[in-house]
């Protein structure tokens, strides 16, 4: 058996250079200090949008696009395939902890400074993939045709439409059409399985191409304090210290999505009826809810503008300048680090009390 | 008659004739052409106030306007003059306003005359003035009464439509209103001395729900009962042979059951004895058995052969029911937990019927016969709720599985954990 | 003195190295029963479930060697009863089994070749109709297409 292993690895040794290869993997290492944990959530996120990838490659073995039919599918799904009740819980339970995971992952790297020189155009591709996943979540959201997902995707997509000049191009392009329709449903589901994914790996593999590239990153701290005293400097290698306690950890995950499926599956709803008036307190999912808060909250008017489109303006400001951190902020000066943390702090409170307050308000 | 004149006076006066026959022919055909035909009375009536004022839109809605009669038909006079003198002249056979007494005469002038029916609506009736005779209306109008109803306070006059119109007042929707506009009335019914309380009744009971609230016209209302024209209370021994035109299996059980005889001798009113008559309410099972909403009290004594019966009946029925509530509380459940239970559902629809026909059943008060069906009805219950707990035994299995797979991923990050600890020792 | 730190020394590389087998013995298994609690749904996953999947619109009511001249039955549509009867070889009507009175169960009378239902003596024809008794509508008629020994009850589409 072993000899068998050998003899398979030597053929393929020859003609992919795998001992080279192995080579190089063992020398890359991991940054041990006292925020290494945060490394995780990176791969955490990847690991979580694996699982996406699967299940929901899974779901389309049996879900059917189209307004007549979507709903009887999920419901086909959930009733009679066997274990579709699993697959489809924990691709919704997923969606939700990727969410929140790469949400983490953004302002752990925002803390820890990872997006100085040279990492910019990381950071860059890993805002675009937060912006990517936020769209799965979205176009996803309305593919079971329940009510609450056709009046999420309703007021998901006036509020783009605010914007003056691209707005109402944006609303039809997102609707394809003047309403949510089956038409809407079609265009969902392209996004969804085909448009995003094609869009996200280009972006994964950049974004992982990348970090390999330059390696991890160090806190600027820690990075002057090993600076000026290297045999302090401590690390552990990738392979196989690293990997094995990853796999610790999405072990963990995939047991918590596992229990989260079987014991708070997700429900079904009721069919989407295009007719029918819109249910009190329809809100988003919890993802988009800071922003649904704040615009319901904006004043009608602001100095003789109107409230809303500011709001959404603010908001695409906010992205821009998440975006362009690394341009903002060199990293230089230590009152700049302040500066920016300070204000990643700010807004991520007002992040965190703005969904608070949605889930709980009427 | 044209020998005495000139040749040339035969040929003006045979032209005249002709004439007159063409132009007379043209008129007549107004007359069969709806409102085509002149009416002057209308045309000068429409403008005038209160109490002499007809509205021409009103009128023009009248089935008998439609069928291009004019005021002349029941008034009389001359409607194609504009001549006040000519149109209301006594001579013309002018009546001027009707009196009531003698409304129903005046309708049954036409309404009773088959040959002339025929030429408008050949389905319609002719005896309705005969029936009417027969009424209590009719006899109590035959005896000089004028509060009692005529054709036109039903039917109305002017704003008169065809039964099948929903504005009309003897559309089957509208006629209890009809009815209570008389029989509502406490001060107007004194002289009568009958109860007024039929319409408040009626509004309570299933028959106006099925009418009014599901808009099913076949639906019973006042005339279904009570008749129409020749308008009587069916009379207590007639009632069983009333409810039975459409609640037949009840009426079939009840007539070869026990109580028959019994209500007969008595003098009770068959089905109304524990139904009511105005206000029939959804029947419930505690009508039955010796609790305190049941009817069996009033006759029975607790501990008697018939007590004993009816409390049995109603066990059943409530044990019955009971496990059909059970089993659905089960299902329900298991279907929010995200289970399949849909063929199971279907199933509880053969339960409910088979509840249905106990129910049914029940009016040949005799045990055996609801036994056969509330078995049927608790063999099928029994199913459906095996159905439910299995599919709660499923749910569990699934939480079973969850364990199985945890315990499997606990070993797992375990042994990762050691393993871990294993080579960075060395 | 020797031999003696020797032999401790080698009965610690004994228990190490039985405590390594052991940690390796508990990881292979965890990976192993873990593996095979996610394999084991997705394989049961892809295989497809039973009931042909016809849409919500179509049904197979039963096959023809089943049905027999002037006989009915009852098969599911939906998420309601229907009524498929023969009433001569070859010849078959689908509809609702849904009285539109109160909604209990009809059946064929073979006796009187009409549907009966049996909770108020309602009465309707083959073609739905009402014809007597409480039932204030028709019942809602199917489409009745036979493929080889299949026979499959549709809705109506509408032209």
């Amino acid at each position: 058996m072993a000899s068998m292993a050998s003899s398979v690895r030597s053929w393929l040794d020859e003609r992919f250079h795998l001992e080279d290869l192995k080579a190089l993997a063992q020398k890359k290492t991991v940054p041990l200090h006292r925020y290494s944990y945060w490394y995780f959530l990176g791969g955490m996120t990847l690991f979580l949008f694996g699982v996406q990838v699967i299940t929901g490659v899974l779901l389309l073995l049996y879900y059917r696009p189209g307004a007549d039919e979507a709903f009887e599918s999920v419901q086909l799904i959930m009733t009679q395939v066997q274990f579709g009740w699993l697959i489809r819980s924990i691709h919704s339970w997923s969606a939700n902890l990727l969410v929140f995971m790469a949400f983490a992952h953004l302002f752990s790297v925002l803390f820890l400074k990872s997006y100085r020189k040279p990492r910019e155009l990381t950071w860059v591709s890993g805002v675009f993939l937060l912006f990517l996943m936020l769209g799965f979540g979205f176009s996803g959201y309305l593919l079971p045709w329940n009510t609450l997902s056709y009046f999420a995707t309703k007021v998901g997509t006036e509020i783009p439409a605010q914007i003056p000049i691209v707005g109402r191009p944006i609303l039809l392009f997102l609707r394809g059409g003047e309403e949510i329709t089956g038409s809407t449903l079609t265009r969902m589901f392209g996004l969804h399985i085909a448009i995003l994914p094609a869009i996200a790996t280009f972006l994964i593999v950049l974004h992982l191409g990348m970090i390999q590239w330059f390696g991890m990153s160090v806190p600027p701290g820690i990075e002057a304090d090993w600076g000026a005293t290297p045999n302090r400097r401590r690390e552990i290698r990738f392979f196989p210290n690293f990997v094995l306690r990853e796999l610790m950890a999405w072990y963990v995950a995939l047991g918590l999505l596992g229990a989260l499926a079987a014991l708070f599956p997700w429900t079904l709803g009721v069919k989407a009826d295009l007719f029918a008036p819109a249910p009190a307190g329809i809100k988003p999912e919890w993802y988009f809810l800071f922003m649904f808060q704040t615009l319901k909250l904006i004043p009608a008017k602001i100095l003789g503008l109107d409230g809303e489109v500011l709001g959404i303006i603010a908001f695409g400001l906010v992205g821009a300048i998440a975006l362009l951190l690394p341009f903002l902020d060199r990293g230089n000066s230590s009152s700049s680090r302040r500066w920016v943390a300070g204000m990643a702090c700010l807004f991520l409170g007002y992040m965190v009390a703005m969904t608070v307050y949605g889930w709980v308000a009427k | 008659m044209t020998g005495s004149l000139t040749p040339r006076a035969q040929r003006i006066l045979r032209t005249g004739i002709v004439v007159k026959v063409l132009v007379a022919s043209f008129l007549s055909c107004g007359q069969f052409a709806a409102a085509q035909a002149k009416n002057s009375c209308l045309d000068y009536h429409s403008s005038l106030p209160e109490p002499l004022g007809v509205s021409a839109d009103v009128f023009s809605q009248n089935i008998h306007a439609q069928k291009g009669l004019t005021c002349a038909a029941c008034h009389g006079g001359d409607a194609s003059s504009d001549d006040p003198e000519k149109a209301m002249s006594r001579a013309a056979g002018w009546k001027g306003k009707i009196e009531r007494s003698q409304i129903p005469e005046l309708c049954a002038s036409c309404h009773a005359d088959a040959e002339l029916m025929k030429k408008y609506n050949p389905r319609l009736r002719v005896d309705q003035f005969q029936q009417y005779k027969t009424s209590v209306h009719g006899q109590r109008w035959a005896e000089g009464e004028s509060k009692v109803a005529v054709c036109t306070d039903c039917h109305g006059v002017h704003e008169l439509r065809a039964p099948s119109d929903p504005r009309s007042k003897v559309h089957p929707a509208n006629i209890a209103t009809t009815c209570s506009h008389c029989h509502a009335g406490a001060e107007y019914m004194k002289p009568y001395g009958i109860k007024t309380d039929q319409f408040a009744n009626y509004q309570e009971s299933v028959h106006h729900e099925a009418m009014v609230v599901r808009g099913d016209l076949s639906a019973p209302t006042c005339t279904t009962c009570h008749g129409n024209h020749g308008a009587t209370p069916p009379g207590v021994a007639n009632v069983t042979n009333v409810c039975s035109n459409c609640h037949v299996f009840q009426a079939q059980l009840f007539d070869a059951s026990p109580h028959r005889a019994v209500f007969a001798a008595g003098g009770f009113p068959g089905c109304v004895t524990c139904h009511s008559n105005h206000g029939i309410k959804h029947p419930t099972d505690e009508m039955i058995g010796m609790g305190e909403k049941a009817f069996c009290v009033q006759c029975h004594t607790e501990g008697d052969e018939g007590a004993k019966k009816a409390v049995a009946m109603h066990d059943r029925l409530a044990s019955l029911a009971a496990a059909i509530a059970a089993s659905d509380d089960l299902l329900d459940h298991a279907e929010r937990q995200g289970m399949e239970v849909s063929q199971a559902k279907l199933q509880q629809a053969q339960a409910r019927d088979a509840l249905l026909k106990a129910r049914v059943a029940v009016h040949s008060f005799r045990d055996v016969d609801l036994k056969r069906d509330t078995d049927a009805g608790l063999a099928i219950a029994r199913q459906t709720r095996a159905a439910g707990e299995q599919a709660m035994a499923e749910w569990k299995f699934r939480r079973v599985g969850l364990g199985i797979s945890v315990l499997a991923i606990a070993v797992a990050v375990i042994g990762l954990g050691l393993y871990i600890r294993n080579i960075e020792a060395s | 003195m020797h031999s003696a730190s020797s032999a401790t020394a080698a009965a610690t590389e004994r228990q190490g190295l039985a405590r390594r087998r052991f940690v390796n013995l508990l990881l292979g298994t965890g990976l192993l029963a873990s593996a095979a609690s996610f394999l084991y749904p997705i394989l049961r996953y892809l295989v497809p479930p039973k009931l042909p999947d016809l849409g919500s619109d179509a049904v197979l009511a039963a096959k023809v060697s089943e049905m027999k001249p002037n006989t009915a039955k009852t098969f599911r549509f939906g998420s309601r009863p229907g009524l498929l009867v023969e009433t001569a070889p070859g010849e078959y009507h689908a509809m609702s089994a849904t009285c539109t009175h109160l909604g209990c169960t009809v059946q064929y009378r073979s006796d009187l070749h009409e549907i009966w239902c049996a909770c108020h003596n309602g009465m309707y024809d083959l073609n739905g109709r009402n014809v007597s008794g409480p039932p204030p509508r028709p019942l809602e008629v199917f489409d009745v297409q036979v493929r080889g020994e299949d026979i499959f009850v549709r809705r109506r589409q509408e032209a």
